[in-house]
């Protein structure tokens, strides 16, 4: 994979320039649309969410201006204004607007962002964690345990057994480490924008890089543990 | 382009709706209404939709229809509990039930098409030229084979159906049109059948539906039967009568739980009477509204899990909903309101009808595909998600709940076998793990060509459109070769069986109009002269000689037109007994009496 190739708005400009109108095969410069014959262009299907919705590939997205844009496109591609138009521009609108609610949902939410853009940039997919991080290992063990001796005893006159209430603090413990992992996955997101906003291609900027990548993705995959372990708990004490 | 209509769906009650001078409006029938009751009865003459066919509800039971919306993409197996309420026959053919109707067996969707045809008709005859498109609104929790059902109706009524759309999301846009609303609203549409929860955001003439939840089994119907049921006991415990037995009486206990339970939305008090057979007598019983709403507990509360799991879906808390919106007949119960306001810590709106709000919002959505709304735009949710089945019958996810549509997602498929030349795969719809405890959609088998095993690659695009119907393509990687698949429904019609639906339909459509209109004038002569005798002895005392001689003289008229072929003769005499009784209705308390002298709810008073 090439590692120099993602400075900011690079990758869309190649890709809509290489582009011909699918119905008057004119050049596709800019945006959505043919420029001349004014019919909707499909979305590429390698274009990248960021590049979808017009955003640099960074960590920290202004809400409000994602929920703008993707606003502004839902209204250029959505099917309800194509229902006049030809069967090829009404499968287009439909395919564009699947692929823009996807890249929406994915990156509205600041983790999925996250873990969309590790996919990008270091091209592997989600790490499946099954076992504890190491720094937490004692105590998830412990947890377990407990939470085993729970089940057996069943629920039956329960109500604030000292079972209970030892769940009960477990969880509030690690709810505060999702907070503390998510605190700490936010400094990297600063950290990654800012390098990214350099835009040096150095040795020393590519080290660096892959410094942070490592770290989000370790703790990204221990937050998902950690979440994954306290939605358990909150199912199982209710 | 052609004028699409909105029409309303409802389990008890359809309507149809157009747009005009940007402001949507519901078509009235002849006699007012804009409700038709979604009943349809097989008369010695042919079927007849709506106020007409309600008549038959307890004239002959086992061969009127309603609440089939409850059918829509179902199979016996899922209605096994309810069945003993139902006197028409239920059989289940190819994963579809039937409903068995004199000779013939019809399906729910053929069912639904008769009334979606009533409200086409009526929709000509008002707006004077051909209705061919529609906008047809389901549930928002409905899945993806009740969906498929509702747009087959469509079809075998002869409409192109545009847009399916959410009941509750249909209702944000007529408010939303209305009242210019912005910021997070919450619709809570309690109707006859069934309940949905929508919660949305509205910003700049977008329509962002956040969470949906609902129960596609609770609604009118159900309090309705917790009354009933409890008629039923009483009569079998003081006359040792079942009434069970009895499938007209039963209709007529149903029919009198639910005029029970909606006068107490506004009276404290109320007496339900019933006529009794093998000369019992009658059963007459006081109704408190405390005695309904204790009955009515445990169901209002069930829809109240939905909307909490609706505003977890969305991120939201009760303080974060801008507005609530009630929309659905059985909101008008006060327990009902009340709950939703604890809930949501503010007092509901319902400026608009709630009967007629969903329609109106149909009418708003037809428009913007008809290009005439621009700067409204809905951006719904699919509210099931939908996956496939994987080893050991385990679900595994591929589009979740609450995403925008249109959604897509891919999978890449390959063999395990050398020479394996077909990859069976199971469509599925639901929150649960285990296959067994979702929904089945559809299944088909996947063709590959014999290759070593896992050299093939099949990608399979799952696409969710606009109207939350799911659509699947696959395309082998390797050739780059698109694949046609045949998709078989576990619940739905087969396209041939709908071709052949949509063929016996135009055939029945050509069934003489004139027919049908001559059942109906008679009918609601019928009708009309049984109120008039009993309202001339509830009030008869009250008025004039000169009124009195003018009544039953206009009511032999009624008569004496009734049993010839002109249907307009019928109504114009049945005109002028409507002047003739205009006296003895102003004089009369009975309301419903009152409404029936003139004509104008003839269900409520056989
Ligand atoms: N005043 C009232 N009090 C209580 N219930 C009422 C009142 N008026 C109507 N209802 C009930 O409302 C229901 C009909 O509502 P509505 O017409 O909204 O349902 P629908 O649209 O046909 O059904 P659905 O939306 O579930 O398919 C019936 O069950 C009826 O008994
Ligand atoms: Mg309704």
């Amino acid at each position: 994979m090439d590692h120099n190739t993602h400075s900011t708005a690079g990758p869309r400009e190649l890709q809509m320039a290489r582009s011909m109108c699918w119905h008057c095969q004119s050049e596709v410069a800019g945006e959505y649309f043919c420029d001349r014959c004014v019919k909707v262009q499909p979305v590429s299907k390698e274009l990248d969410y960021f590049t979808c919705l017009g955003f640099p590939r960074r960590l920290t997205i202004d809400q409000h201006q994602l929920e703008a844009k993707f606003y502004e496109l839902s209204r250029a591609f959505h099917p309800d204004f194509y229902q006049n138009k030809s069967a090829a521009e009404q499968t287009i609108s439909l395919g564009n607007s699947a692929m823009l609610n996807t890249a929406y949902r994915t990156l509205r939410d600041p983790i999925e962002r996250a873990e969309y853009l590790l996919d990008l940039e270091a091209g592997s997919v989600k790490e499946i964690r099954n076992s504890p991080p190491a720094d937490l290992f004692e105590e998830i063990l412990e947890l377990q345990d407990t939470l085993n001796e729970y089940r057996a005893t069943g629920r039956v006159s329960e109500t604030e057994s000292p079972l209970r209430a030892k769940l009960r603090s477990e969880r509030n413990t690690l709810e505060q480490r999702q907070r503390d992992m998510e605190a700490t996955l936010q400094q990297l997101f600063v950290q990654w924008d800012k390098l990214q906003d350099r835009g040096e291609a150095t040795d020393q900027a590519r080290a660096e890089r892959d410094r942070i990548l490592k770290q989000m993705r370790e703790h990204l995959s221990n937050r998902t543990y950690v979440k994954n372990i306290v939605s358990d708990l909150a199912s199982t004490i209710g | 382009m052609a004028r699409i209509v909105g029409i309303d769906l409802g389990t008890t009650n359809s309507l149809v709706a157009y747009m005009a001078d940007g402001r949507p409006r519901v078509i009235p029938g002849r006699n007012g209404r804009t409700m038709v009751p979604s009943v349809v009865a097989m008369t010695d003459n042919g079927l007849i939709v709506g106020d007409s066919a309600k008549e038959h509800l307890t004239r002959s039971p086992e061969r009127t229809v309603y609440s089939v919306k409850r059918f829509m993409g179902k199979g016996l197996e899922d209605v096994q509990g309810e069945l003993a309420y139902f006197p028409y026959h239920l059989t289940e053919q190819g994963g579809v039930i039937r409903i068995k109707l004199g000779e013939k067996s019809y399906s729910p969707p053929q069912i639904s098409a008769m009334i979606l045809k009533e409200l086409k008709q009526r929709a000509e005859a008002y707006l004077g030229e051909s209705i061919t498109k529609a906008v047809i609104t389901v549930p928002a929790y409905f899945n993806d084979s009740q969906r498929q059902a509702t747009k087959d109706a469509g079809m075998i009524a002869g409409l192109d159906v545009l847009r399916i759309i959410n009941e509750p999301t249909a209702a944000s846009l007529a408010y939303g049109l209305q009242q210019k609303t912005q910021g997070t609203i919450a619709v809570y549409d309690l109707g006859g059948g069934t309940f949905d929860i929508s919660i949305l955001k509205l910003k700049n003439g977008i329509f962002e539906v956040l969470a949906t939840n609902g129960d596609t089994h609770l609604g009118g119907d159900d309090f309705d039967r917790q009354i009933a049921d409890l008629f039923v006991r009483e009569i079998r415990e003081q006359q040792g009568l079942d009434l069970n037995a009895y499938p007209d009486h039963m209709q007529a206990v149903r029919l009198e739980a639910e005029r029970t339970k909606i006068r107490l939305s506004d009276e404290l008090k109320a007496t339900a009477i019933l006529d009794l057979p093998e000369g019992k007598g009658r059963y007459s019983r006081d109704f408190t509204r405390d005695q309904v709403e204790s009955l009515s507990m445990e169901l209002v509360e069930r829809s109240l899990e939905p909307c909490r799991l609706a505003l977890k879906d969305a991120g939201l808390t009760p303080n974060d909903i801008d507005e609530v919106v009630l929309v659905g007949g059985s909101t008008r119960m006060p327990l009902v309101r009340q709950r939703v306001q604890a809930l949501f810590g503010k007092e509901p709106h319902c400026e608009l009808d709630p009967d007629e709000v969903v329609a109106l919002g149909a009418a708003v959505q037809a428009d913007i595909l008809s290009g005439g709304t621009t700067d409204l735009l809905l951006l719904d949710v699919t509210p099931l998600s939908l996956g496939i089945e994987t080893m050991g019958g385990v679900m595994s996810s591929l589009i979740r709940r609450n995403t925008t549509i249109p959604a897509s997602a891919k999978e890449m498929f390959t063999t395990y076998v050398d020479g394996q030349t077909g990859v069976d795969i199971h469509i599925l719809q639901g929150e649960r793990e285990l296959v067994r405890d979702n929904r089945s959609l559809a299944r088909f088998r996947l063709k590959v060509p014999p290759l070593p095993a896992g050299v093939p690659r099949i990608e399979v695009t799952f696409l969710i459109d606009a109207n939350g119907i799911l659509n699947v393509s696959a395309r082998d990687v390797r050739t780059g070769e698109t694949q046609s698949l045949a998709v078989k429904p576990s619940f739905g019609l087969s396209d041939d069986e709908v071709e052949r639906m949509i063929g016996e339909s135009f055939k029945f459509a050509a069934d003489d109009l004139k027919a049908r209109q001559l059942i109906e004038a008679r009918t609601e002569a019928e009708v009309i002269l049984m109120a008039t005798e009993k309202a001339l002895k509830q009030g008869g005392h009250l008025v004039g000689e000169e009124d009195l001689s003018s009544i039953r003289s206009s009511m032999a008229a009624v008569e004496a037109t009734k049993s010839g072929e002109d249907h307009k003769a019928i109504r114009a005499k049945m005109a002028d007994l409507e002047n003739a009784t205009h006296h003895l209705a102003e004089v009369l308390m009975d309301t419903s009496l009152k409404e029936a002298l003139e004509n104008k709810k003839l269900s409520e008073i056989t």
